[in-house]
């Protein structure tokens, strides 16, 4: 980081408080403005705020997971409760058939889910945004070389490719998210770029060149930041997709074993037949969390595409 | 002549994604690939054997030649659909013949419940982008949120439980009963059967194809020659049949080729859930047991399920669209 040139502020020479910023000053107080303009349009969003809350309830529930008592979850010392026990007041959500809560299971579960997410939206954020502005800046050969790996990677059977992957490198945490971010950044990249070419072509960035600009400063310092918003909706909703993909595969059986997410719950209680042993609280109580986890970071996405995308809220 | 340069284009186009893809995958499960495939298979069928033995599979499975003739073989093999033999679920089987097996069953779900899905959805959609905020929009959009946020696997779940478990109107999985039936009620039987898995399918995603078709819906409703064919004064019957949903289904057309894929992959977790016999069931199993030449064949297959689909799309499209067919 360079210092900013010393500049006097009105606090230092004790004038009336005049607002004279510097340009890093300014350009703080600015985004700060426009996110509270954004902040004051997503509050009246009745969908983006229920989901908004939802999210913050998982989010506490995951932080409190951290801490909890892993006993609960361990079959050789939780085993006191009652087998498959249907909801009660000790065990609001059940017991499955070794006598653990799936309530200690479910929020178990949420740490791991919705780690998982974030992990891959965040490697595929990453992936698309790059690629899109590489493919967006750059001229012809570049673009076509890179549109075309792009739809390669979104016509991809996500999973029959995962699938393939997760068996070959096992069952590991780490790997599932590489897994999914490296299938899911497609659609961002085509996203980006369609913006990139938008906003290239404005007087703006010519006048930045035009003072001697390299294609670096302009891409981070002029549009970059013009796409920040769309980005980061379109991440939002990346996270629901990357949920819904962990789910699969973990339904399938290729979750980490060590590290249960909520498909893995619903994958254990399916394996030892919980359907034909009518053992709904079992099935259910993960399943549903997956439903809102997903559906909360639908709405909010959805919200927030709502105001940033001008077209969307004239309708 | 500029249709079929249209068309010749598309084919190209679909040729070369798929070499590159192949490519990929050679790339992945062949050169890439951790941990040698001839000791999986030894260790997945718990016999031992002699190095010379173990060489002889090697030589079998053709993974003793050098690297670019392995490519060329490997290219050949997928395009003609020769995956060799089965390595665990079904051993000495050839792979297309397990796949040739399930394809009928699952094709006929696959493409029913797809149909099914991109006709509800799309006519609904139109409703309530039409008709936005009234009380079928707002109903049906919150019903597409759920339903696109819910895993294919858990509709199913749900489904069974309700339809197998409380009412027993279906039975909750397999192609047909155990009891051998012949004619009229052979297919009466198959038909109850595969209800709840087409149901679960066409339900999964039918939320989708609504929230795509009302948006791009209202995309096109805010086009200004909507607001021209209104200030002719046509009858809005009209505006919406002639001028708004036939631009409107454009993108959705795009959009559904490109769900094809999450549809594939809910394939497999849905005939999982149901024990279907299909492509996708004999996916899962061979992932189970590890079973290498059937995932590639699952791999090799679905990615030319997708490719085939977005041609389908593009060919709909340039028909729909003459704009394209001159570009």
């Amino acid at each position: 980081m360079k210092t900013e040139p010393a500049v006097q502020t009105p606090e230092a020479v004790g004038a009336p408080p005049v607002k004279k910023l510097t340009p890093k000053q300014l350009k703080r107080e600015r985004r700060k403005r426009a996110l509270g303009r954004f902040w004051k349009q997503f509050r009246h969003n009745k969908a983006g705020m229920a989901g908004l809350s939802i999210l913050v309830f998982f989010a506490v529930v995951a932080i409190y997971s951290i801490f909890a008592d892993k006993g609960a979850l361990d079959p050789t010392i939780a085993t006191g409760g009652p087998r498959l026990a249907g909801p009660s007041f000790h065990y609001p959500l059940g017991t499955q058939n070794d006598g653990i809560s799936v309530l200690a299971l479910v929020i178990e579960g949420s740490r791991v889910s919705l780690f998982v997410g974030l992990g891959a939206a965040l490697i595929s954020m990453f992936l698309g945004t790059v690629i899109g502005m590489w493919a967006g800046y750059k001229s012809n050969v570049t673009d076509a070389v890179l549109m075309r790996l792009t739809d390669v990677f979104l016509v991809l059977p996500w999973l029959a490719l995962a699938i393939v992957l997760a068996a070959m490198f096992g069952r590991n945490f780490w790997i599932i998210i590489l897994i999914i971010g490296l299938t899911s950044w497609a659609g961002t990249a085509r996203l980006v770029r369609a913006q990139v070419l938008s906003v290239k072509e404005r007087t703006y960035i010519e006048r930045s060149r035009a003072l001697g600009a390299a294609d670096r400063h302009v891409v981070l310092k002029h549009i970059m930041p013009n796409l920040m918003p769309v980005i980061f909706a379109n991440t939002i909703l990346t996270i629901a997709i990357a949920i819904l993909s962990e789910s699969q595969l973990s339904f399938l059986g290729l979750g980490d074993p060590k590290s249960k997410s909520w498909g893995a719950v619903i994958e254990e209680a399916f394996r030892e037949g919980a359907l034909t042993l009518h053992a709904w609280w079992w099935l259910m109580a993960p399943s549903i969390c997956i439903v809102l986890v997903v559906l909360a970071f639908t709405m909010v996405g959805f919200a927030m595409d709502e105001i940033i995308n001008p077209r969307i809220r004239e309708r | 002549m500029g249709t079929y340069r249209y068309l010749l284009g598309k084919l190209g186009q679909l040729f070369l994604t798929l070499l590159l893809i192949l490519s990929l995958a050679f790339l992945l499960f062949r050169v890439w690939q951790p941990g040698d495939p001839v000791l999986t298979w030894a260790r997945a069928q718990n016999a031992h054997y002699s190095p010379e033995q173990l060489e002889q599979v090697r030589h079998e499975w053709g993974l003793d030649i050098p690297l670019p003739e392995q490519y060329v073989q490997f290219m050949k093999d997928s395009l003609t659909f020769n995956f060799g033999t089965s390595t665990v679920i079904n051993p000495q089987e050839q792979v297309s013949t397990l796949f040739s097996r399930g394809m009928g069953k699952s094709l006929i779900l696959i493409l029913t419940s797809t149909m099914a899905s991109i006709a509800v959805g799309v006519v609904l959609g139109i409703w309530g982008g039409w008709r936005r905020q009234g009380k079928l929009d707002n109903s049906a959009m919150g019903v597409s949120m759920i339903l696109y946020s819910m895993p294919e696997f858990v509709l199913g779940m749900i489904l069974i439980l309700i339809f197998a478990g409380v009412v027993h109107w279906f039975p909750s999985g397999r192609y047909e009963s155990a009891v051998t039936l012949t004619g009229f009620d052979r297919y009466v039987d198959i038909a109850r059967h595969m209800a709840l898995p087409w149901l679960t399918l066409m339900l999964a995603f039918v939320g989708e194809f609504y929230l795509v078709m009302r948006s791009s819906l209202l995309d096109v409703l805010g086009e200004e020659y909507i607001s021209l064919a209104r200030a002719k004064g046509i009858r809005e019957k009209y505006v919406l049949r002639r001028h708004a949903v036939p631009n409107a289904l454009l993108p959705t057309i795009t959009l559904v080729a490109l769900s094809f894929g999450f549809i594939l992959s809910g394939v497999i977790t849905v005939e999982l859930v149901f024990s279907y016999p299909g492509v996708g069931k004999l996916s899962y199993d061979a992932l189970r047991f590890r079973d290498f030449n059937v995932l590639t064949g699952t791999f090799v297959i679905s990615v030319v399920a997708v490719l085939i689909a977005n041609f389908i799309a593009d060919l709909t499209y340039g028909y729909l669209d003459p704009r394209v067919r001159r570009a």
